[in-house]
């Protein structure tokens, strides 16, 4: 049991009268450990929001700097972020926003070799990376240690998440494997309207903080995706594939390894 | 005519139609990356061109989403 300071209460306030949530729910908020892979157009609303919210523990791994053609859409970072590590401007802002928040930043890509070691401590991992390759490797990594993750892609005017529970269908189930390097688009070579990362963000943000507090029914088994042009959202029932290469009743995959990548997305490591 | 649903939208189709048939109908982008589930059930990618739709089949073409920074 968490002792709450007044100010805290005052704080968290609109989390508590939700009786969904109570001073129970908000402490397991104030427990919970989430590490966020991607401090950009979806991690940006992802980390605003489980910040505001109280997470215990964010750990963000990012291994780029702030670029000006990221300011569209990943509100965490401002124009004189401009050059900084993407995860020291993110705990910056965390920190104004909320000094109760333990914010761990990693200034690396996360890679097979140190997916297992950064998942392990961490109740949910929310995918907030921009190529396939990376969603994949996320995907193995946590169902191949049973962790709790959000999927989430954006494209253009579009975006789509899933939530994973071990037992549950996984990303592979639904795609089952990375499409050739250059077969599909990025947003970087094709666009991506910025609120659709705001709308999807905050769509994970929310996944994770009833996954902290057990609050509803995840999105499990049930691929969300929308359409934002016609603004229309769809939820489309999805269930674990027999075949699936890593959770399917002969999976092929039982160990990490990277596709490659598109060739244009290929980034310097630091 | 058949009636079928495509994505949650009502279609009327021509049978006999195979699953690469209906994709060909809708236009879809890139046949090559399109996820599909007929009725619940994923299909392989080897099997769009011997699955056969049926009258009342509901069909999804998911697609991929990589972007996310």
């Amino acid at each position: 049991m968490m002792d709450f300071t007044s100010e805290q209460i005052e704080r968290y306030s609109r989390h508590i009268l939700l009786q969904d949530i109570g001073v129970e729910g908000q402490e397991k908020i104030n427990r919970g450990k989430v590490l966020v892979i991607g401090a950009g157009g979806l991690g940006a609303p992802v980390l605003l929001y489980l910040a505001a919210a109280g997470v215990g523990t964010l750990g963000i791994i990012d291994g780029d700097v702030v670029d000006l053609s990221n300011l569209q859409r990943q509100v965490i970072h401002s124009t004189p972020d401009v050059g900084k590590p993407k995860v020291l401007s993110a705990k910056e802002k965390i920190e104004q926003i909320n000094p109760d928040v333990n914010v761990i930043p990693y200034h690396d890509f996360f890679t097979a070799e140190n997916a297992f070691d950064l998942i392990k401590d961490y109740d949910f991992i929310i995918d907030g990376t921009d190529n396939f390759p990376v969603k994949f490797l996320i995907n193995d990594a946590c169902v191949l240690a049973g962790k709790p993750f959000s999927h989430g892609g954006i494209l253009r005017f579009d975006g789509q998440t899933l939530t994973y529970l071990p037992g549950k269908a996984c990303y592979r189930c639904v795609f089952h494997g990375p499409p050739p390097p250059n077969a599909v688009p990025t947003c970087s070579q094709a666009g991506v309207l910025g609120a659709i990362a705001g709308m999807l963000g905050t769509i994970q943000a929310a996944e994770a903080l009833k996954f902290l507090t057990g609050t509803g029914e995840l999105l499990t088994d049930r691929l969300l995706t929308f359409d934002a042009k016609k603004m229309n959202f769809r939820t489309v029932n999805v269930k674990r594939n027999s075949k699936c290469p890593v959770c399917g009743e002969h999976p092929t995959i039982h160990e990490l390894v990277e596709a490659p990548q598109a060739a244009c997305e290929l980034k310097p490591r630091q | 005519m058949s009636k079928i649903k495509v994505n949650d939208e009502e279609q009327e189709v021509n049978l006999p139609l195979i699953l690469s048939g209906l994709i060909r109908l809708n236009n879809v982008i890139q046949p090559d990356m399109v996820s599909v589930q007929i009725n619940g059930e994923f299909i392989n990618r080897e099997d769009f061109d011997t699955t056969v739709i049926n009258d009342g089949d509901e069909v999804d073409f998911l697609y991929f989403m990589g972007g996310g920074k």
